[in-house]
């Protein structure tokens, strides 16, 4: 078993000589263009319903959020910044557009001279190695697979709803009219068959990158060095630390802002790792409540 | 963009997600907050899809959990009519919860698979083996009780207060472990609030058709109960700091304040028809009195679980929380 950094509570060892090098995605955000080309590609490939259609009111965002019916999210953030200073365009650069009316008037929403930069991002499941979903299941129905990632059987989701409640990223969702709960498997059946997942394969620019996961974080870390060099001091990788709250993501990221600014958590920890004060605590009144009980029938006979 | 240009697009009030994603208000979408940046106000975590099942399952399991403990300890402490009562709330609890939660199920059809393992890191799948094995011990205690009422107890009483009270607590250690910032912060207190109300409901339930003089322990417990549930929700809203106001506001701050306002006055019902009471109360009076402290404190339960059912969602809809929890 050569070739992965992270031990899963399940992956490796649970599957012997048949356990494969743990893949998952480098989702490079400063190259995302929003085409949602892999949304596209992800809800073909894996037969996913179409869900609302419609406009939202948040940029070029009309798909919400991720959820049992959209594996795959393009987020859309416009931030108003000066361009020379944040967003790494030289000063002259923008003098030059505006000096060439490249701005044309009336068609920017943002005329005046704040400046102007767009964030996109392609959100997906995170394939926690410490994956609050998977731990949360009281079916057995999500479970690890030989490549390391997250995945739910749907012959045995009886849709209880505890993994909704128990991933930190607000991942998984029932399906309206199934009552199970659907989500981005990795393209599970196309690892299977040697092939990428759908989304990778889709998106026009490498921001949704595939690979072994030890091979996706060195090159995570050299693109982030470059970035800096570019003094675009801002890049930052997200999910990429196994000392993180989740012990590291199978999918993780290069963002340009806070995590927050994305819709992601800032420090997300998996609700098993305070399992031990949940347990205590709820033992604790239990007992209380026996002793407490046992304690009214002692005293004066009524 | 506005609110009401998507609505008409897409033809109904709601877009994202059923009524879980309700559409932001033009003020809301337009005006970003100073602090901290969230994406267009949007949840972070996502809300429960549980259903009105739920909180209900969470006062019958606690009633079913503490009646079996009380019902245990009057049949060891020879009260065969408290006993009896309480034997049969044990076995209500028992026999409603399951149905509760298979009817909450995405696909209920299933139930079943939740059996099909046994597994520790899910308080769900955990619960729902305590269900099913204190239903057997309550089952059996309660036929027991049925076919001797003099009976003083042995190993299936035992089995069933043992199980009872984890039964009890669990459903709150089933809230507090989860990504819900208002619910996971409150894993220390949130047990204590659950046994409490369901001392409550018990002793409530019990004292409902029990002769006053027999009755006396139950009345005791749902007194200490109603103050201990003051007392402990005091010290969690204390130690939730800011995510307190997911209990305090909106739907689940409303089920608070009944749940409180039901359980004092339960409790004071409770004291006043205490027979013990150097007041001359009559015998009629006190029992309308317990009669109706019980209902009161059965009323004041299942406020309490709607209560910290609806914080969860509420604190779910709040991105800041989780961004707060997080960047202390």
């Amino acid at each position: 078993m050569a070739g992965h950094v992270l031990d899963t509570p399940a992956w490796p060892s649970t599957y012997d000589g048949e356990a494969k090098p743990r893949v998952g995605f480098f989702t490079d955000t400063s190259v995302c263009i929003g085409c949602k080309a892999c949304e596209v590609a992800c809800k073909e490939w894996n037969h996913v319903p179409s869900d609302n259609q419609g406009y939202l009111g948040s940029s070029y965002d009309n798909s919400g959020e991720l959820g049992a019916d959209r594996w795959r999210h393009v987020a859309f953030i416009e931030q108003k910044l000066p361009v020379g200073v944040e967003g790494g365009a030289p000063d002259d650069l923008v003098a030059e557009a505006a000096r060439q009316n490249l701005v044309e008037e009336g068609l920017s929403p943002h005329a005046d001279e704040d400046g102007f930069r767009w964030l996109m991002s392609s959100d997906v499941c995170k394939h926690c190695t410490e994956a609050g979903c998977l731990d949360a299941c009281p079916t057995g129905s999500l479970f690890r697979t030989e490549f390391g990632t997250v995945v739910v059987q749907e012959d045995i989701c009886n849709g209880c709803g505890y993994c909704v409640v128990s991933c930190p990223f607000g991942v998984l969702d029932q399906r309206e009219g199934d009552g199970r709960v659907w989500k981005c498997t990795l393209c599970y059946d196309r690892l299977q068959g040697d092939m990428e997942p759908a989304c990778a394969q889709a998106c026009p620019t490498d921001s949704i990158q595939f690979g072994e996961l030890d091979e996706l974080r060195e090159r995570a870390g050299k693109r982030v060095e470059t970035l800096h060099e570019r003094g675009r001091g801002e890049a930052r990788l997200y999910g990429e630390d196994p000392d993180d709250g989740v012990g590291g993501f199978g999918a993780f990221f290069l963002l340009m802002d806070e995590p927050e600014t994305y819709r992601l958590p800032p420090d997300p920890v998996v609700p098993t790792r305070n399992a031990d004060t949940v347990w205590k605590a709820a033992g604790a009144a239990a007992l209380t409540m026996a002793a407490g009980i046992a304690a009214g029938f002692i005293g004066r006979r009524g | 963009m506005s609110g009401d240009v998507h609505d008409s697009v897409s033809g109904e009030g709601t877009y994202v997600h059923g009524d879980r994603g309700k559409p932001r208000s033009r003020e809301e979408r337009m005006v970003p907050r100073e602090k901290p940046t969230t994406y267009y106000g949007r949840p972070i975590v996502k809300p429960p899809v549980w259903k009105p099942e739920i909180p209900f399952y969470f006062f019958f399991g606690g009633l079913a959990g503490a009646s079996a403990v009380l019902a245990s300890a009057a049949t060891f402490a020879g009260r065969p009519q408290l006993a009896r009562r309480a034997w049969a709330g044990a076995f209500l609890g028992v026999t409603v919860s399951p149905l509760l939660l298979i009817k909450d199920l995405g696909k209920p059809s299933r139930f079943l698979n939740m059996l099909r393992v046994f597994k520790v890191t899910s308080p769900m799948n955990v619960g729902a083996w305590l269900l099913l094995a204190n239903g057997g011990a309550t089952s059996l205690a309660a036929g027991l009780n049925l076919l001797d009422e003099r009976r003083r107890g042995g190993a299936p009483e035992l089995a069933a207060a043992a199980l009872g009270a984890p039964l009890a607590t669990y459903t709150a250690a089933l809230v507090t472990h989860s990504a819900i910032p208002a619910w996971s912060e409150a894993r220390r207190e949130m047990p204590f609030v659950f046994a409490a109300s369901a001392m409550a409901s018990a002793a409530g339930a019990a004292i409902l058709t029990v002769h006053a003089r027999e009755a006396e322990p139950a009345r005791r417990l749902g007194i200490a109960a109603a103050i201990a549930e003051e007392a402990v929700t005091a010290v969690m809203h204390k130690r939730l700091g800011p995510l307190a106001e997911s209990y305090q506001q909106g739907t689940a701050g409303r089920f608070g304040k009944a749940a409180r306002a039901l359980t004092a006055a339960g409790a004071l019902a409770f004291a006043a028809g205490d027979p013990g009471l150097p007041v001359h109360v009559g015998k009629r009076r006190r029992s309308a009195l317990s009669v109706a402290g019980g209902a009161l404190l059965l009323a004041g339960s299942v406020c309490k679980r709607w209560s910290v059912f609806k914080a969860g969602f509420q604190s779910a809809e709040d991105p800041t929380q989780v961004i707060e929890t997080q960047r202390p």
